[in-house]
């Protein structure tokens, strides 16, 4: 079948004030059947008002969206039951066992008598916890914990997933092994939304929505928001990291120098050539007496795209 | 090392029939920025309570210049600052006065406090919400008021428990700047994470695991020692793809990254080309192959598997 790719999480112009306040400012987005979608920003960026949207919590002053094809404003209720959630919070019930946790989740989402064992051993099969379905769900590491959560989130097959922090914490084996499970449920079809503060975890989405005082302000994959970076950036390494902030700041090309550990990370303006201004600045520091160690151009990290981008765009909200 | 200002030997903490520390040794020198890097569970922060002398150790100590923190704890408190992930800040108290509480706790001359406040005011950025009730700040602000409040005697070792947990990127990255001021102004500072990105900030790092340390060496000599290369490369159907990597036989790790694959191999450049052949042939379309540098994370999984398949 010449399968459509349908739009799973659509939104337009998605707007809400609270009085004066415009928490989230005509936003718009399409997020694909089968995505991972990251969904990124500072505290006080909207980013949860956005979901309390999508997710019929909270409904928009202005603007439209679509969350499996059900309206946000008129289908709330229709919507908790098409989407499923799991936060790093997620309450398991530590004193049931694995099976008396996920029949429990199966009863509460309204998975059909019929479907539960299918269901049951579907989750017990896809998180490998087919070994430890009668121990006690408090005596799992955390790795075993989160991949339970993430069964029991999408008992009655929900069409979207929303994933707050997932693997927060998690040992990195463990966290590779979870994202497997992801790009499972990805492969047929689910829709996946993860809210994060962590880089490590934005990694894994196919697209990242980057928001700031109520806006969208980025929207690509991983790799593309960090070519995109239109401020270069140099590593310096010298004999006084302090000194060497204080001859660089306000230098001509230098929009920014902070310490990152020893070294100190410099943040070139917009268009500057960072061959040219490695010598310049090199020999600017010389000219103060600091010792160079080295000084070299390297490529942004994920965070030093998302601090550029909200810097450029007014900085974070600071309350 | 010469004259380290924390010599940790065989640490070990037991409770009941848990071993959360299980003899963890290593050194930090003097005006050193260390971590202690590793996931939940990992001993991070029985470890950072034993060296703060505020947590007796089964067996194994810490000495802090020469200080026993096992035995004579109260000697070497006064020298050290440690922010739990807990930190008591007063919330119905202001910025201003919780950091005055403080100072009167740790018995601040007069005479300084003005000096003091003004320059942590000045790394915090916290001068402007200096009469706001710490209640009402953001929980990026609150850390950085914790932090302010630990610094405020002026300690030699500054102890602290996951600072950036659950603070968004804008906020870590201030929290990450008042810590290296303080470390390029003198002070040693033993710092835990379980969030490998922030491991490269440090000069040396203990990697932790099931109350074990894995390595400690510096970050660049960890990713050097990794054995083999990364190779990012973009495939058609990648969960496929990634599977068929799996079985070549130069392949000895795959792992997903949204549409990139990252393949550990020997060499990039003598492997990769027959990696990049055999998907070509299997019909996975690779493009855009090119050696990235290892992360921690890589480093990480290796150990971590190294020292799995020897306990096995």
């Amino acid at each position: 079948m010449n399968a459509k790719r349908t739009a799973a999480v659509e939104v337009e112009k998605l707007t809400k004030r609270f009085g004066d306040f415009v928490a989230v400012d005509a936003v718009s987005f399409a997020v694909e059947a089968g995505e991972v979608f990251g969904f990124l920003g500072p505290n006080g960026a909207g980013k949860t008002t956005t979901i309390k949207m999508l997710t019929g919590l909270v409904s928009p002053t202005s603007g439209r969206g679509t969350v499996a094809g059900l309206d946000i404003r008129t289908q709330g209720k229709e919507i908790k039951r098409h989407i499923g959630y799991m936060s790093q919070l997620f309450s398991l019930y530590a004193d049931l066992t694995v099976e008396e946790n996920i029949a429990f989740f199966s009863g509460l989402y309204g998975v059909p008598r019929e479907r539960r064992a299918e269901r049951r051993d579907w989750v017990l099969e896809m998180a490998g916890l087919q070994e430890q379905r009668r121990r006690l769900t408090g005596e799992l590491s955390l790795g075993w914990k989160q991949r339970l959560a993430l069964g029991c989130a999408v008992l009655h097959e929900p069409p979207v997933l929303f994933l707050d922090e997932p693997t927060s914490g998690v040992d990195p084996i463990s966290r590779r092994g979870f994202w497997d499970l992801i790009y499972a449920l990805a492969a047929t079809g689910t829709t996946v939304f993860v809210t994060t503060h962590y880089m490590e975890e934005a990694e894994f989405c196919h697209r990242l929505a980057l928001m700031n005082r109520g806006r969208l302000i980025a929207l690509d994959t991983p790799a593309r928001l960090r070519e995109g970076l239109r401020e270069p950036l140099l590593e310096a390494r010298t004999s006084d990291g302090t000194r060497t902030i204080e001859a660089l700041e306000g230098a001509p090309g230098v929009a920014q120098a902070g310490l990152f550990g020893r070294a100190v990370h410099v943040t070139l303006k917009e268009g500057e050539d960072a061959g040219r201004d490695r010598a310049r600045l090199a020999e600017l520091l010389a000219g103060r007496g600091i010792e160079v160690e080295s000084i070299e151009r390297i490529e942004p990290s994920l965070e030093d795209v998302f601090i550029a981008l909200v810097e450029r765009t007014g900085g974070a909200v600071v309350d | 090392m010469a004259d380290p200002l924390l010599r940790v030997d065989g640490l070990t903490r037991e409770f009941g029939d848990l071993t959360a520390v299980a003899g963890v040794s290593f050194e930090v020198g003097r005006g050193e920025l260390f971590g202690l890097v590793g996931p939940d569970g990992a001993g991070k922060t029985t470890t950072l309570r034993m060296l703060a002398g505020v947590l007796r150790p089964t067996s194994g100590d810490a000495l802090m210049d020469g200080i026993s923190m096992a035995r004579e704890p109260e000697r070497a408190k006064p020298r050290l600052a440690y922010m739990s992930q807990r930190f008591g800040l007063y919330a119905d108290l202001t910025v201003e006065e919780n950091l005055r509480f403080y100072a009167d706790l740790h018995l601040v001359p007069r005479a300084e406090r003005a000096a003091r406040l003004e320059r942590l005011y000045r790394f915090s950025n916290l001068g402007p919400f200096k009469d706001r009730l710490a209640g009402k700040l953001s929980g990026g602000m609150k850390q950085k008021l914790g932090l302010s409040c630990a610094l405020i005697h002026q300690p030699e070792l500054l102890l602290l428990d996951e600072p950036t947990f659950g603070v968004d990127p804008v906020s870590r990255r201030d929290l990450w700047l008042i810590v290296h001021e303080m470390v390029e102004q003198g002070v040693t500072a033993v710092v835990s994470t379980a969030y490998m990105d922030e491991a490269e900030r440090f000069d040396r790092l203990a990697l932790l695991h099931q109350g074990k340390v894995l390595a400690v060496d510096t970050p660049s000599a960890l990713q050097k020692g990794l054995e083999g290369e990364i190779l990012e490369l973009r495939t058609d159907r990648v969960r496929e793809a990634k599977e068929a990597a799996s079985k070549l036989p130069t392949v000895r790790r795959a792992a997903i990254f949204g549409d990139r694959l990252h393949l550990t191999v020997p060499s990039a450049s003598a492997d990769g080309p027959a990696v990049e052949s055999a998907l070509r042939q299997a019909g996975f379309a690779p493009r855009e192959a090119r050696p990235i540098p290892p992360s921690l994370e890589d480093v990480f999984i290796e150990r971590i598997a190294a020292a799995e398949a020897a306990a096995a």
